[in-house]
């Protein structure tokens, strides 16, 4: 009785959800009638090449004009990687104990021997050339996370030690405020970019876009390997 | 010829979702997730939107589903009722 | 042959992105174990963001990135896709990956104190 209720209920919040979107259309050019109204995207995408001169507009949106947001993302995403720590807390801390009972095959050990290197590398260069082309500071970390995942699931006894961890994110937040700090200088607002442009296509282009896109970076990988590694280190009672 | 592709990829994306939540053994479960993310990350390429087709592909394939298989590995594995009850019918024999 | 059919694919984005939202939701509000709600969260948080960049999409328009052939095709005439709720669905899915995280460890934490994960026998036993 009560799922027939859930479901009647659900297609009356279905139907009135989709009738909104099919009301909008897929792939119209316009949203206004009002042909005088000029969408904020004309005005993004003309402003990236001919005053910042980078190439992706969506590193430009989420770093220069919505880059508020991107702080606030960052200082979520640092408070759920604190709650989870303090949730998992355990009074007597058995170092050395894991989920992870034995080493994998050799096949899997002297692979993931070879392909860490070139995760990290991968990694690295998605978060630096982020203003050239698709990628950027958040994807690029979560890679360099992944690398990590692969050797602490490989190797019984790989570790990896919590104040490296914590010294590299600390000193990372740090630089991301700090040049959004720089930005008053010369009379202007936070996070206003003070370098010069440059030229198109180039590494050294955008002001201090690559500066804040390196950091969170940095940031983001060390922060999720963070996670993996408390998260893996929970000793459980059954083994399912 | 896309748009075949496009509905293949919908029907699936579907099925996986069902899959995902009717299912009793819940390792199955998040695997369906797993698909799920997978799918999406190919529409989201579609859709000519690849920074986040990067992003979707990286933490809701690998990073979700390690941190489900973990947790299920902690607390239990099959999603069941339980055997006795604790109210008072089973006491009136 | 593909004008023939994009009438069509209006309806199936929009309809099915909707139809995951509801499917994750419906797994929310009936099942009794807490991983189970958890996975539907999960679910609905990937159906609402294909939503999003579904409605940026501009018909044979191309990705928002200029390097030398994105130049070319600017001048060409060919139109660029909506870059702004592709910026916003990044943040989207990043923090829908820490609120997972942060509902799994709530998740073991309970396990630790009652040892069950249904939740009307965590309603009835004491503490």
């Amino acid at each position: 009785m009560k799922k027939i209720l859930v479901i009647l209920l659900l297609a009356v919040v279905g139907f009135y959800i989709a009738g909104t979107f099919f009301d909008i259309g897929f792939g119209n050019s316009h949203f206004v009638k009002n042909d005088a109204i000029k969408p904020v995207k004309d005005t993004y995408l003309q402003q990236t090449v001919q005053e910042l001169k980078v190439s992706n507009t969506v590193t430009s949106i989420v770093v220069n004009f919505r880059g508020f947001d991107t702080l606030g993302e960052v200082t979520v995403l640092f408070l759920s990687v604190t709650a989870l720590g303090s949730i998992l807390y355990k009074k007597r801390h058995h170092v050395g104990e894991r989920s992870v009972l034995f080493s994998a095959s050799s096949i899997v050990t002297s692979g993931s021997k070879l392909l860490f290197p070139a995760i990290v590398l991968l990694g690295t260069y998605v978060f630096i050339h982020g203003h050239l082309s698709p990628g950027g500071g958040f994807q690029g970390g979560v890679i360099i996370a992944t690398g990590f995942l692969l050797m602490l699931l490989a190797y019984e006894n790989y570790s990896v030690s919590h104040t490296s961890l914590a010294i590299v994110e600390s000193l990372a937040g740090v630089t991301f405020a700090g040049v959004g700090l720089l930005g008053y200088m010369n009379g202007g607002t936070f996070l206003q970019n003070f370098l010069p442009a440059g030229t198109l296509n180039d590494l050294f282009s955008g002001g201090v876009i690559p500066i804040i896109y390196i950091a969170v970076g940095f940031k983001v990988a060390a922060e999720l390997t963070g996670v993996i590694y408390t998260v893996l280190n929970e000793k459980g009672e059954n083994h399912g | 010829m896309a748009f075949i592709l496009i509905a293949v990829l919908l029907l699936l994306m579907i099925a996986a979702a069902i899959y995902a939540v009717v299912q009793k053994d819940l390792l199955y479960a998040v695997i369906a997730t797993g698909i799920i993310s997978l799918v999406l990350s190919i529409l989201f390429y579609l859709l000519q939107a690849p920074d986040v087709a990067l992003t979707e592909a990286a933490i809701g394939v690998a990073l979700t589903t390690i941190i489900f298989v973990i947790t299920i590995r902690n607390t239990e594995r099959m999603e069941d009722e339980p055997q006795n009850d604790n109210n008072i019918k089973s006491e009136v024999k | 042959m593909d004008n023939m059919f994009y009438q069509y694919l209006d309806y199936a984005i929009y309809s099915s992105a909707v139809l995951v939202i509801l499917i994750g939701l419906y797994g929310a509000l009936v099942k009794r174990s807490l991983l189970k709600i958890v996975i539907g969260l999960s679910i609905m948080e990937a159906g609402v963001n294909l939503l999003f960049v579904a409605v940026g999409y501009l018909k044979n328009g191309t990705a928002p990135i200029f390097s030398a052939k994105g130049i070319e095709m600017a001048e060409n005439g060919i139109k660029m896709v909506d870059p702004v709720p592709q910026a916003l669905v990044l943040t989207a899915i990043v923090i829908g990956f820490g609120v997972t995280a942060v509902a799994l460890s709530l998740v073991i934490r309970l396990w630790r104190h009652h040892h069950t994960l249904y939740i009307d026998e965590i309603k009835n036993l004491k503490w």
